[in-house]
């Protein structure tokens, strides 16, 4: 059982929506399309007032580098094209489109059967990748095509598949492995054929034996799929710790994955994979986790990106609990609380988690007692609790000597602090900080 | 419905808090506490009860009106400083309201003045002894002997510690190692069994309150530091098992020296720093003044800890 | 006895000794040639090191000043006129007439006004909770209420008041150095100038949205009617990107756009109460009663009147 080497936390595994099977989501009256669902810049609408689209059509164009396509996730007409307030209540260019029936593009496979064969060349896959818009789904939302664009010199070696899934309380890419094994084993044979590399490690915790059993005997009949058992231990699922703990290789300060030959994507991209290149279907569905201890009922929705918290909020329970306290997208150790439930999704969402007022609201803070917690759970191996005062009394150089911009924000450190000191908050200010001092260092 | 909290990740946190493991310390030491009630009876829950009384009521009214903070009393940090400066005063009728001057100067000076619970660079509780030991050195070696069990009088005939012993008429007088392991010597209360201190250090060790760094360090150096001289010179020297077992190496080791606030936070800092309160002790116990040196080796390693901090930094993930 | 006193001297004399020519030689061996027009210049600046001048404390300002030769785009916000003169003096220039200025808060949404919609929970920082959300009113330009602008103040100038949740500025203890400006993530602190006998007006908001998304969030939001720039007789207000902006430039504080912003946005401040009018009859003596308080100055729709006597009032 493989494991990074440094640090860590266990948190509460709270995988209480394990055994909801995926359902579809229903589609509602409007949804909102957000030109920035990616890393990078914003897509270009190519649709106007008043159009009508298919589901799957391509309504935005990826014109920066650092871009992906976006396509409408349902079938109607464009309502408007203005900017929209995205979870956090900032507002983004997006393309409102009224819901009229479900009219899907002529070329997209929607049939149950599995497409074993590919016949695309490397390059071939690449661009498909962009044409379908796939960005990472493991949260950073990279965009697919450059990824598996390997620069010149550089050379792959891995292609590790994170189905570590640390986070509490996510289950969406547990179910996706117990529902589409075949898929996203292609899905990840796909992946290794374009970089060219003989395997594809795809990580597993042990915490969900029957997915491992049953995707070790589905990778028996693909070349070249290695499942990796890996111990329960957040945060496994790190691109830097994934890597260490499958190849043993460290990625070293401000490099990238492909600096030690590797190249890692999540689960959920693999599947989406499989269906973009197989099945020509482009990215306009999400698996979400919907889950809270308090909730009456666990879900696991298959559901268009686009669709507002709310909407699916009301869709699978209702409404929220009179006790709710917060609720986060994403998982309890890296996810963003939202403030503002009548943004849409976005091509990146994993899960709506509700948190109850009790479980929600933090302790208020102490003096820090020097017990070395932080530092001792800190999987990059630095000193958070020094960052603290480095950030309170704004000294950018003495934190950059520190390495502070090797932290990885996994919030090990305010996990395991006794004195409840928001020692993520602070450091990743500190990072902020230390990226101005160093742009006005440069002029 | 209640308005929907925000706040950046993560938004979940262990169940530790500063307050828990104060309280787990002070669940800690028990054991000790009961050894040294029975051992020496009345006197000892005395200065127990009167210690840790004047900790607490000393830092409410230092936060309460010279601070003006809310009051941390509840933390429990008093109530560890105050046990474990008891556990460190002889027994007597003596040290019962000597040891409220002790609490003062512990929260007073050895803690408030830096800013409270974390800002102290020394112990406070030994900040207290030594301030004791040097302004009272009469009281503070004033030992009481050990004769029956439970001795429910305040009256006490004076004895020596082992060390006393050793260091003014050599191996003759000395008691056996069984005694020194259950507690049946002279010396202050709480330092006296090993047993107890040892079940101590082990609940903490389970909770994860203390590494085994420290104490091992430490006492595996005095152990094998004295070792050395003994096998130069037996007549001279005691030999290393009573070493450890006798004076405050124990309780210093594994109360006080792991100590989350004066002492180092890496592994290789805690073992620099466990050895050189081991080393310092062997030192004053054998050439210094003082038959006994543990208070003044951590204190004195407490000083270097910034600095063994700094240097020994943890292992970078990514160099 | 005597050896000894004569040892112990000799000794502690020789080692002085010693230590004399050496510290003498390293003196001269690092000596550091400096104009000693730095220390006089250097001697004239405030010393409170604030960097409001935007160099690193008063010494670099002082060599900027002497390397430059001239006063050009150098000026102490603190010591203000009386050092630029004697700065000027001192580095044989004619100095500069500049107008006194302080830190102006423009955002209206005190609690009452822009009422939460969520809670925060995270680390009491303006610039941290900037990066994390939009704010408890929902409002993406609006004062985050946890004082950074007040920690960054060297002067104790700036406070958060509990009531309304926003800074006050002590326009007294204010040397318009600037700090505040920079130390607010949402840019909400600008310096404007003191204006006559203190008296100012000016938009206090920084909500670029449209008018009905910014009174979602904030009812005293300025919503760009543009209502102010077509009464101002000056042309000192431009409306650009759904806000409207008065150049203190052109102000000539006659206060017709206090009366005509129908959210109250714009302010005035220490003004005498304006004669009382029908149309405004919230404009009355119930301001007088209470002049330091802020959130009277906002509902009004006429300014707040306030005595000129008193010396410390909210902006």
């Amino acid at each position: 059982m493989k494991t990074f080497k440094m640090g860590g936390v266990h948190p509460e595994e709270n995988k209480i929506s394990t055994q909801a099977a995926i359902e579809v989501m229903p589609l509602p009256k409007q949804v909102v399309v957000l030109m920035n669902q990616h890393l990078g810049a914003p897509a270009t609408p190519i649709v106007a007032k008043g159009d009508k689209v298919k589901v799957g059509q391509m309504i935005a164009e990826a014109q920066a580098f650092m871009c992906a396509n976006i396509h409408s996730p349902v079938s109607g007409t464009v309502a408007k094209i203005e900017p929209c307030k995205d979870f956090v209540g900032l507002p983004k260019n997006a393309i409102y489109i009224d819901v009229e029936g479900d009219e899907w593009m002529e070329t997209i496979d929607r049939t149950p059967d599995i497409k074993r064969e590919c016949t695309l060349e490397p390059k071939e896959i690449v661009a498909k990748l962009k044409e379908m818009g796939i960005v990472g789904l493991g949260g950073a939302t990279f965009p697919a095509h450059i990824k598996y664009s390997i620069p010149e010199g550089k050379k792959a070696e891995y292609l590790i598949i994170n189905a570590a899934e640390c986070e509490p309380y996510l289950t969406s890419d547990y179910r996706v492995m117990l529902e589409h094994p075949e898929e996203v084993c292609i899905g990840a044979s796909i992946l290794r054929k374009a970089l060219g590399v003989p395997n594809a490690y795809i990580g597993i915790e042990t915490n969900k034996p029957d997915a491992i059993k049953l995707m070790t005997e589905t990778a028996k009949k693909y070349q070249g799929i290695v499942i990796e058992p890996l111990k329960v231990k957040y945060p496994q699922g790190a691109e830097k710790q994934l890597i260490n703990a499958i190849t043993g290789r460290k990625v070293p300060s401000g490099k990238l994955p492909i600096d030690v030959g590797c190249v890692v994507s999540n689960l959920g991209t693999s599947f989406a994979v499989y269906e973009a290149i197989q099945k020509n279907k482009p990215l306009i569905e999400n698996i979400l986790t919907v889950t809270g201890k308090k909730l009456p009922s666990q879900h696991n929705y298959q559901c268009r990106i686009g669709i507002s918290y709310n909407d699916i909020i009301k869709h699978a329970l209702g409404c929220l609990p009179e006790t709710t306290g917060k609720v986060i997208s994403g998982g309890t150790m890296m996810g963003k609380a939202i403030s503002n439930l009548d943004a849409p999704t976005t091509k990146g969402a994993s899960s709506v988690l509700v948190m109850d007022e009790a479980e929600a609201r933090r302790n208020p803070e102490t003096n820090c007692i020097r017990c070395g917690k932080c530092m001792h759970a800190c999987p990059m191996g630095l000193e958070p609790y020094l960052f603290s005062a480095l950030v309170k009394n704004k000294r950018a150089e003495e934190a950059k000597q520190h390495n502070i911009l090797d932290c990885i924000e996994c919030g090990c450190c305010y996990f395991s602090c006794p004195a409840n000191k928001p020692l993520t908050d602070e450091i990743r200010l500190g990072k902020n900080m230390v990226r101005a001092w160093m742009a006005e260092q440069k002029k | 419905m209640n308005l929907l909290n925000i706040s950046g990740s993560p938004h979940v946190h262990s169940d530790e808090s500063t307050k828990k493991i104060m309280w787990r310390v002070n669940l800690a030491m028990i054991p000790m506490l009961l050894c040294g009630i029975a051992y020496f009876g009345l006197n000892a829950l005395l200065i127990s009860l009167v210690s840790v009384a004047c900790c607490c009521l000393f830092q409410w009214l230092i936060e309460k009106y010279l601070l003006k903070v809310p009051t941390t009393v509840c933390d429990g940090s008093a109530v560890v400083t105050g046990l474990l400066l008891a556990f460190n005063v002889p027994a007597t009728a003596d040290m019962i309201w000597l040891v409220a001057i002790g609490a003062l100067v512990a929260i007073g000076v050895g803690k408030m003045t830096f800013g409270g619970l974390g800002k102290n660079p020394f112990n406070p509780a030994l900040v207290g002894r030594v301030f004791l030991l040097i302004s009272f050195p009469v009281q503070m070696t004033t030992w009481p002997t050990v004769g029956k069990w439970f001795p429910m009088t305040l009256d006490t005939t004076t004895g020596a510690t082992p060390l006393g012993i050793f260091k003014e008429s050599g191996l003759s007088d000395m008691p056996g190692l069984m005694d020194a392991f259950l507690g049946h010597i002279g010396g202050s209360f709480g330092e006296v069994s090993a047993i107890a201190i040892l079940i101590g250090a082990i609940y903490l060790l389970w909770r994860k309150i203390i590494s085994w760094h420290i104490p091992v360090a430490f006492i595996g150096t005095a152990f094998i530091f004295s070792g050395i001289l003994w096998l130069i010179n037996p007549e001279q020297f005691l030999d290393p098992v009573m070493t450890i077992f006798t004076g405050g190496i124990m309780l210093g080791a594994c109360f006080m020296a792991t100590d989350m606030v004066t002492s180092p936070m890496s592994k290789t800092a805690q073992l620099i720093f466990g050895f050189g309160c081991g080393l310092l002790t062997i030192i004053i116990r054998n050439w210094g003044a003082y038959p006994e040196g543990v208070s003044f080796a951590i204190l004195l390693m407490n000083a270097i800890t910034p600095l063994l901090n700094r240097w020994c930094k943890p292992a970078r993930f990514a160099c | 006895m005597t050896n000894m006193i004569l040892t112990a001297v000799l000794t502690l004399g020789i080692i002085g000794a010693i230590f004399a020519i050496l510290l003498y030689f390293v003196a001269q061996k690092f000596k550091v040639v400096e104009d000693p027009l730095i220390d006089e210049v250097a001697e004239v600046l405030p010393g409170a090191n604030c960097g409001g001048c935007g160099k690193s404390g008063c010494r670099a300002m002082a060599e900027a000043f002497v390397k430059q030769g001239n006063m050009d785009g150098l000026y102490c916000p603190v010591g203000g006129e009386d050092v630029a003169k004697k700065v000027a003096a001192l580095l044989g220039v004619a100095a500069e007439a500049s107008e006194p200025k302080v830190a102006v808060v423009r955002c209206n949404g005190t609690c009452a006004n822009a009422t939460a919609k969520n809670n925060y929970d995270g680390l009491k920082d303006c610039a941290f909770a900037n990066t994390v959300y939009a704010g408890e009113s929902g409002c993406m330009f609006g004062c985050l209420g946890f004082g950074n602008c007040a920690s960054a103040c060297q002067f104790g100038a700036l406070s958060i008041d509990p009531e309304t949740g926003l800074p006050v500025v002590d326009q007294d203890k204010c040397t318009a150095c600037g700090a505040c400006v920079k130390a607010c993530p949402r840019h909400i602190i600008e310096l404007r100038k003191k204006g006559l006998k203190d008296r100012r007006v000016y938009v206090a908001c920084r909500n670029q949205e449209k008018g009905g998304t910014a009174r979602k969030a904030c009812s005293a939001a300025c919503i760009g009617c543009g209502k102010c720039a077509k009464t101002c007789p000056f042309g000192a207000i431009t409306v650009e990107n759904n806000l409207a902006y008065i150049d203190f430039n052109l102000c000539k504080s006659c206060r017709k756009c206090v009366a005509e912003c129908p959210t109250g946005a714009i302010h005035a401040v220490n003004f005498p109460p304006l004669p009382p009018k029908p149309a405004a009859p919230k404009a009355d003596a119930t301001n007088t009663a209470a002049p330091q308080n802020n959130e009277k100055v906002e509902h009004t729709v006429a300014p707040a009147a306030e005595p000129q006597k008193a010396p410390a009032n909210n902006q």
